[in-house]
């Protein structure tokens, strides 16, 4: 079914919206809480509408639209979805939609948090569906760069500002650095145009290909959290505040991962065959170190930080796979990894809030406080250790498949490994934080969340067991999307 | 010695002319107003520009065909077109601007001065005779070098106009010498009979190139160029702000119209050796101004640092040579000339309240004024590159541009240098946005402030987000000259 | 009726969860509604059983399974929800579905969050069933690894209270804690390579069904991932072998069984033992022998070796302890190295009557020790939610205190013991007699190891019944109650019924045996 106009209104909402929030009275609270729940509703609105209305048996891109930009370059707003990115397109929707929910005791400035998370939105969603490549690095900017003053202002008073900025110059270096590479596919393929559909078929030559792969690949990938430039990203979901790192877990991670596989493995599909047999070893780095790492933090928020990087790993490794099977995993990751992940930090930072700790020593027995929000952390913890019945496993079981596919028995039996990790340290968390003794010093600080933060994970948790237990909800989309990227890497 | 003057003579000059048409009535104006009445002068001049941006919009749009007029003195094309247009509107924002400056405004003289500086920018971008040239650029330089030591009660100011003389009046020295030495050589003055007469000639490539370095001293010196970038700084902060912000848009602005024009038409025999200088003063300038600008502490120091690094970004569609490096270098200068308008606006409207121009002194800013901090926040990032603002598309169309001409080291270079820079407009954001205020009490923004920032920051989202347009202009301004 | 025997088996496989959900959701904090919710809820699956035992023969048989059903559920990876039954799983669905419901009688004392106690319980019995129902490799692990996350949350929230246990740096947590955890990592890291393996499976022959499986992959050839079949395959074999063997546990793969059985609540226990280390047994038999014939029987030594090590062992150990449940425990492995025993034999000597045989009480044993065992724990739990201790020595003379106790645990014990009359006898014989002609000399050792088994069964009686009766409990200990008795009835019967006349039970299990090993 074609609905008009969708995309671009999915697009531009939010940052129409996020505008039109400054010119706002900014002490009018509720009335800027109204008005960005109601904006984050109709998105979400929208999102679902694209991901239920995208005909799984129709073509390659859906909801196609395509406006004159910059014609004389051949830059055009060329946006659509494929069976891969409109399941992003609703895991952003839902978390905005969380997100904005989980936001609504922002004390300072609610006005220009929201805006600037608005604006955030706008770029992801903008990355998203873009098919031109100009258009993409033109979100991906935006989507980046917000990032920096929602960390800053709003953060974590200890390290927000070094995290923002840390975060900000990682994202900013990767995304030029991609940039450039992009400018010399625009000149070297002569076809004087960005549009992405038209340059898959631009044939470069493998030297070309051998050499900027690297580039575009990397420059993206910085966003995925890749080993060994992955160290902004626990520093800065650590400094931000939770909606935020409800989104950038959540969604701004998957930003680089897609662009690495929508420009980078797609566009030069010869450099990734040959440079991926290397950049599967980090990915492995990624999966095992983050694991371990996170298995010895003692702060909440780092601990799930360094699953991202994990799980962000496992993302990347399917994609190096260059097969059917990781292809198909990695795209179910995405989604699965970033619902689980924002309902990570959405429960970590109703904890904080009122723990005012993170310390997980200095926690405990919350589950008798706050029910609802352990049982969404244990559905979160189950998803992150790949159980069987949740949307991890459906995912994960895929990008290991893809590995022995491709013929890397061994990166599949160490990758294996950070499973067994993943549980060890969730379990630790979810017995010390949720279960055993509350410590004394929190005695009567603490009560149950509100009801619309159970809405929230509420929504989270649903999509997580939806798609473990029928994944005939998602897959059948991803399948189709994958099956269409597999054919740029020569009938794969 | 014209023979008959036709229309599209007259038409090619039409903003000049109405400029001294302004600069009469102004000197009239400030005979007849008295006391209070002559904040009215500001107004004259803002709706006299404004008027003759207009007029020149719609009429002085040059035809299909560039031509020489006035005897090979003026080329009338796209390229000095679109100048002439930026040079006005920089001229009307920095002149609203000026409202409430003490010791600035009310002083017909001042806005004389403006003018005739406007007047000279506009013969600038379209001088197409090496003496054409060097009368322009003189017109332009020395308003300038009054205005920027314009407050005589204060010494920074004074010091500021003197330097910028001492240093302007060595170096158009040096460059009036290599102006003559290329005369001798080519034989011609016009500039685009020149590249003819040189291969004709046949003139070693050592001697041209010694002279154009000579030209390349003054030109370098006008758009502060490391590494004849010394002066900036100090005039910088020393000036009077809105002249500090008219000297840093419109008038490098005309050094790179005339860069762009000479360069091009003139030297196309040594055009490797000239892409080398040019790529080397461009990294250089690149290095020097980021770097060193993170360690300001005072507004107008870094954004002069800052001018001095995006001098350097622009001179990469120079050293491309080619017509998209042309048509980035005059996207670049839309957006630069808007962007740091509104960024010095900001200042100026933030000084008028706290006296002060250290960036400490914007702590809470956000706090206390969240409009003005908003109008801060995006000149900031556009001049950082980040999209949706003008910035962005200059950036990757000045990238582009080296990529395209193979100049990709350069194209990296400018890439890792635009980090260093996004760091340190961040730095000044986390104090606008981060800090707590010194002091609650809101900023209060004059009309005319107000509309000239908001015309400003609008063009900075406008360039950056409608493309078409502004770029269809460039590219037929980069035609132009090939 | 069509739909019931059409769907009998997703109804039999997801009724427990949908019951659970039921009781989740009721309203208000009643106790006694949810149990009893939980309880007639629970006896909807069996009944169902009940109706697919009964309708067993009639049913179509398809490649030797019935009443399938296959539904698309992963067509991306080409794996699809397939069920169905043969002779081996319905008898261990039988076990399940029956033991579930007195589980659920016997928590009946649990006090805390009952609501999601039973939710819990219940969604473990859609887990064990639905790892003897798959016909989907993919779905088979699914459910393996599902069942252990309601068990971990069983023994972590409502596992004995009291108990600390020393961690190697130190720390002390409580024994509860120690006891699921290890419990929850040691199945896991089993499983990760049962994981990899099942994903080799799938890459190399590009489905997950089992029934396709046992065709094709036997019979590949060639090499794989660089390095020849044979390996790979052994590789295979070992992963599932090992994550079998974790679970039944096969020394030396059980020591976090007596942690996890000790530290269970008492239904938690009836079921860990009833049902939950039969997983492991059907696993060797569904998957291990079918789909590795050659590797199997290059190893079946290696497996028999560590049978018999299990059964003395295991008989060692129980005889040591001075905590009732933890002796109960390690007669879990003792009992269990039979059923492996006759695993051995039958991977060794496919095809023949003794494999047969042996098979047949291997079969038999895993369905007689999931009776017998969770009889024992019940009982166990009963005086100790009385005396609140387990230690051997603190009881004493307890036989004319609690005469009708006394004569159920004498029962549950001989039964347990192999007592001619009782279940375990018929079982434990047929492994023994298909398994002398094949490995003579384990067997002779496992023969003596039956003389332990009797040494510390006889102990733990005569430690809790007899002797000098300890004055202390005096006038404290009550007689075991109505619900309890109830619970041990159907146990009661079903010894008796089995030791006495096993062929009801034995003709459905042959017809497996010889349809699927034959």
């Amino acid at each position: 079914m074609q609905i008009p106009y969708i995309l671009s209104a999915i697009v531009f909402l939010p940052i129409v919206a996020g505008a039109v929030l400054l010119f706002l009275p900014g002490k009018d609270r509720k009335l800027i809480y109204s008005f960005a729940f109601a904006v984050a509703l109709i998105t979400f609105l929208l999102s679902i509408a694209v991901y239920v209305f995208f005909d799984v048996s129709g073509p390659r891109y859906q909801f196609e639209e395509q406006y004159a930009w910059l014609p004389q370059l051949g830059i055009s707003f060329h946006v659509a979805v494929d069976g891969i990115t409109a399941p992003l397109v609703l895991l952003t929707g839902v978390v905005i939609f969380t997100g904005v929910i989980i936001s609504q005791r922002i004390d300072d400035r609610p006005r220009e948090f929201f805006a600037f998370l608005f604006i955030l939105a706008s770029g992801v969603f903008g990355v998203f569906v873009a098919l031109d490549m100009f258009a993409l690095f033109f979100f991906y900017e935006i989507a980046v760069f917000p990032m920096y003053l929602l960390i800053a202002i709003w953060g974590w008073k200890q390290t927000r500002e070094y995290a923002a900025m840390k975060l900000t110059l990682y994202l900013f270096i990767g995304s030029v650095i991609a940039l450039v590479g992009g400018l010399a596919m625009y000149f070297s393929s002569g076809l004087g145009t960005f549009d992405m559909i038209a340059l898959e078929g631009a044939n470069f030559s493998p030297e070309f290909q051998n050499l900027w792969f690297p580039f575009v690949f990397f420059g993206f990938a910085v966003l995925g959290g890749i080993f060994p430039f992955h160290n902004w990203s626990p520093d800065g979901h650590v400094a931000a505040p939770t909606a935020v790192s409800m989104f950038h877990a959540g969604v701004l991670m998957k930003l680089g991962a897609f662009a690495a596989l929508r420009v980078g493995i797609m566009l030069l599909p010869i450099g990734a065959q040959t440079h991926m047999w290397w950049i599967i070893l980090l990915t492995l780095v990624n999966v095992v170190y983050g694991a371990f790492i996170a298995m010895v933090q003692t702060d909440f928020k780092y601990m799930i930080g360094f699953s991202s990087v994990s799980h962000m790993g496992l993302v990347a490794m399917g994609f190096a796979t260059l097969n059917y099977n990781g292809y198909l995993g990695a795209s179910v990751q995405m989604v699965s990894h970033g619902v689980m992940t924002a309902l990570f930090f959405a429960v970590v930072g109703m904890v904080y809030d009122q723990a005012h700790t993170r310390e997980i020593p200095k926690l405990g027995g919350l589950m008798k406080i706050m029910p609802f929000a352990g049982v969404a952390f244990i559905i979160g913890g189950l998803v992150s250790m790949g159980m069987p019945g949740f949307s991890g496993f459906i995912a994960e079981f895929p990008i290991f498949m893809g590995l022995w596919d491709a013929n890397y028995p061994w990166i599949a039996i160490i990758a294996v490994v950070s499973i067994a990790i993943t549980a060890a340290y969730i379990l630790r968390a979810v017995g010390r934080v949720f279960f055993g003794e509350l410590p004394a010093e929190l005695e009567g600080h603490m009560h149950d969340i509100r009801p619309s933060e159970k809405l929230a994970l509420g929504i989270l948790c649903v999509i997580l067991v939806g798609i473990g237990i029928f994944p005939g909800v998602m897959l059948p989309m991803v399948q189709a999307g994958v099956n269409h990227a597999l054919a740029l890497l020569g009938g794969g | 010695m014209f023979g008959n003057i036709t229309s599209s003579m007259l038409l090619a000059i039409l903003p000049e002319i109405a400029l001294l048409v302004l600069i009469t009535v102004i000197f009239i104006a400030d005979l007849v107003l008295h006391g209070k009445q002559n904040s009215n002068l500001a107004g004259i001049t803002a709706v006299g520009i404004a008027a003759i941006f207009v007029l020149t919009l719609i009429y002085a749009r040059p035809g299909e065909t560039d031509e020489l007029v006035w005897g090979g003195m003026l080329r009338h094309d796209w390229l000095a077109f679109v100048f002439k247009l930026l040079f006005l509107a920089s001229g009307f924002i920095t002149t609203l601007f000026t409202i409430g400056w003490e010791s600035v405004w009310r002083k017909g003289e001042f806005y004389v001065l403006l003018l005739t500086s406007l007047l000279g920018m506009t013969l600038m971008a379209a001088s197409a005779d090496l003496i054409m040239l060097f009368l322009a650029i003189e017109t332009t330089s020395i308003p300038l070098y009054v205005m920027a030591g314009f407050m005589t009660n204060n010494d920074k100011s004074t010091e500021s106009g003197f330097k910028y003389l001492l240093f302007g009046a060595m170096t158009t020295a040096v460059m009036l010498y290599g102006l003559s030495l290329l005369y001798g050589l080519a034989g011609t003055s016009n500039i685009y009979a020149m590249a003819e007469s040189i291969a004709a000639r046949a003139i070693p490539s050592p001697v041209l190139v010694g002279t154009l370095l000579l030209i390349l001293l003054g030109f370098g010196f006008k758009v502060a160029l490391v590494p004849l970038h010394f002066w900036a700084p100090d005039v910088y902060e020393g000036a009077p702000t809105p002249v500090t912000a008219f000297l840093s848009t419109a008038s490098k602005a005309a050094g790179f119209a005339v860069l762009a024009r000479v360069m091009i038409a003139a030297f196309p025999s040594i055009l490797a050796d000239w892409q080398t200088i040019i790529a080397i003063a461009a990294a250089l300038s690149m290095i020097v101004g980021n770097v060193v600008a993170l360690t300001q502490t005072n507004i107008k120091r870094l954004l002069a640092y800052s001018s001095i690094a995006h001098a350097g970004y622009a001179l990469l569609g120079i050293a491309a040579a080619s017509e998209l490096g042309v048509l980035s270098v005059v996207y670049y200068f839309l957006v630069y000339a808007v962007t740091n308008l509104a960024a010095f606006g900001v200042v100026i409207i933030v000084y008028h309240t706290t006296g002060s121009d250290e960036i400490s002194d914007y702590a809470g800013l956000s706090r206390r004024s969240p409009m003005l901090a908003l109008a801060m926040l995006l000149a900031f990032l556009s001049l950082a590159g980040v999209p949706p603002l003008g910035g962005f598309i200059a950036k990757v169309l000045a990238f582009a541009a080296a990529v395209d001409a193979g100049f990709v080291w350069l194209a990296v270079l400018g890439v890792l240098n635009s980090i260093v820079g996004l760091y340190y407009y961040l730095i000044v954001l986390k104090v606008v946005y981060l800090f707590p205020p010194k002091d609650e009490k809101a900023i209060p923004t004059r009309r005319s402030h107000g509309i000239a920032l908001a015309t400003s920051v609008l063009l900075v989202l406008l360039l950056g987000v409608v493309l078409a347009p502004w770029y269809d202009w460039a590219a037929a301004s980069a035609a132009s000259l090939f | 009726m069509d739909f019931i025997n059409n769907n009998i088996l997703s109804l039999i496989l997801f009724s427990p969860i949908v019951a659970g959900l039921i009781v989740l959701l009721l309203p208000g904090e009643n106790k006694q509604l949810a149990r009893r919710v939980a309880l007639g809820l629970s006896l909807i699956p069996f009944i169902l059983t009940v109706i697919a035992w009964v309708g067993f023969g009639a049913a179509p048989e398809v490649d030797g399974f019935r009443y399938q059903q296959q539904v698309e559920w992963y067509p991306a990876i080409n794996s699809s929800y397939h069920v169905g039954v043969d002779g081996l799983s319905l008898s261990m669905v039988l076990l399940t579905t029956l033991l579930a419901p007195l589980a659920i009688l016997a928590s009946f004392s649990v006090e805390d969050k009952v609501k999601t106690y039973m939710f819990l319980f219940l969604a473990l019995e859609t887990g064990m069933l639905g790892v003897f129902l798959s016909l989907d490799l993919l779905i088979f692990f699914v459910f393996w690894e599902i069942g252990l996350v309601p068990m971990y949350f069983l023994i972590d929230q409502w596992g004995s209270a009291s108990g600390e246990r020393a961690l190697w740096n130190g720390m002390k947590v409580p024994a509860r804690r120690y006891a699921s955890f290890k419990f929850m990592v040691y199945t896991m890291a089993g499983s990760l390579g049962l994981l990899l393996a099942i994903q080799v499976l799938g890459v190399v022959s590009g489905t997950f069904d089992m029934l396709a499986l046992f065709q094709s992959w036997p019979s590949v050839t060639g090499t794989l991932f660089g390095f020849p079949t044979e390996t790979v395959k052994a590789v295979a074999f070992w992963a599932f072998a090992i994550a079998f063997a974790i679970k039944v546990p096969v020394w030396p793969f059980h020591t976090w069984l007596p942690d996890a059985h000790t530290e269970a609540p008492t239904a938690g226990s009836m079921i860990l033992a009833g049902v939950l280390l039969k997983l492991g047994a059907y696993g060797f038999l569904r998957l291990v022998i079918p789909l590795y014939p050659e590797q199997a029987h290059q190893y079946a030594g290696v497996l028999a070796l560590l049978a018999t090590l299990a059964i003395i062992l295991g008989a060692f150990a129980a005889w040591g302890q001075r905590d009732f449940k933890r002796l109960v425990a390690y007669s879990s492995v003792n009992h269990m190295g039979f059923v492996v025993l006759g695993i051995a034999v039958a991977a060794f000597a496919a095809g023949t009557e003794d494999a047969a045989i042996a098979l047949n009480g291997a079969i038999l044993q895993m369905f007689n020790h999931g009776i017998s065992a969770a009889a024992m724990f019940f009982l166990v739990g009963v005086i100790y939610e009385r005396t609140h201790t387990r230690d051997l020595e603190e009881w004493g003379g307890l036989f004319p205190l609690v005469p009708v106790f006394g004569a159920l645990l004498i029962l549950s014990s001989m039964a347990s013991l192999g007592l001619p009359g009782l279940g375990g006898f018929v079982s434990e014989f047929l492994v023994v007699r298909g398994a002398w002609p094949v490995f003579t000399v384990y067997t002779a050792l496992s023969m003596i190891g039956l003389l332990f088994t009797g040494a510390y069964i006889l102990k733990g009686i005569s430690k809790t019944l007899h002797g000098p009766l300890n004055e202390h409990w005096k006038g404290h200990l009550t007689e075991i109650n109505r619900r309890e008795l109830l619970v041990m009835a159907p146990l009661v019967v079903l010894m008796l019924w089995l030791g006495l006349w096993p062929a009801w039970l034995l003709n459905v299990i042959n017809q497996a045996v010889v349809a699927f090993f034959g």
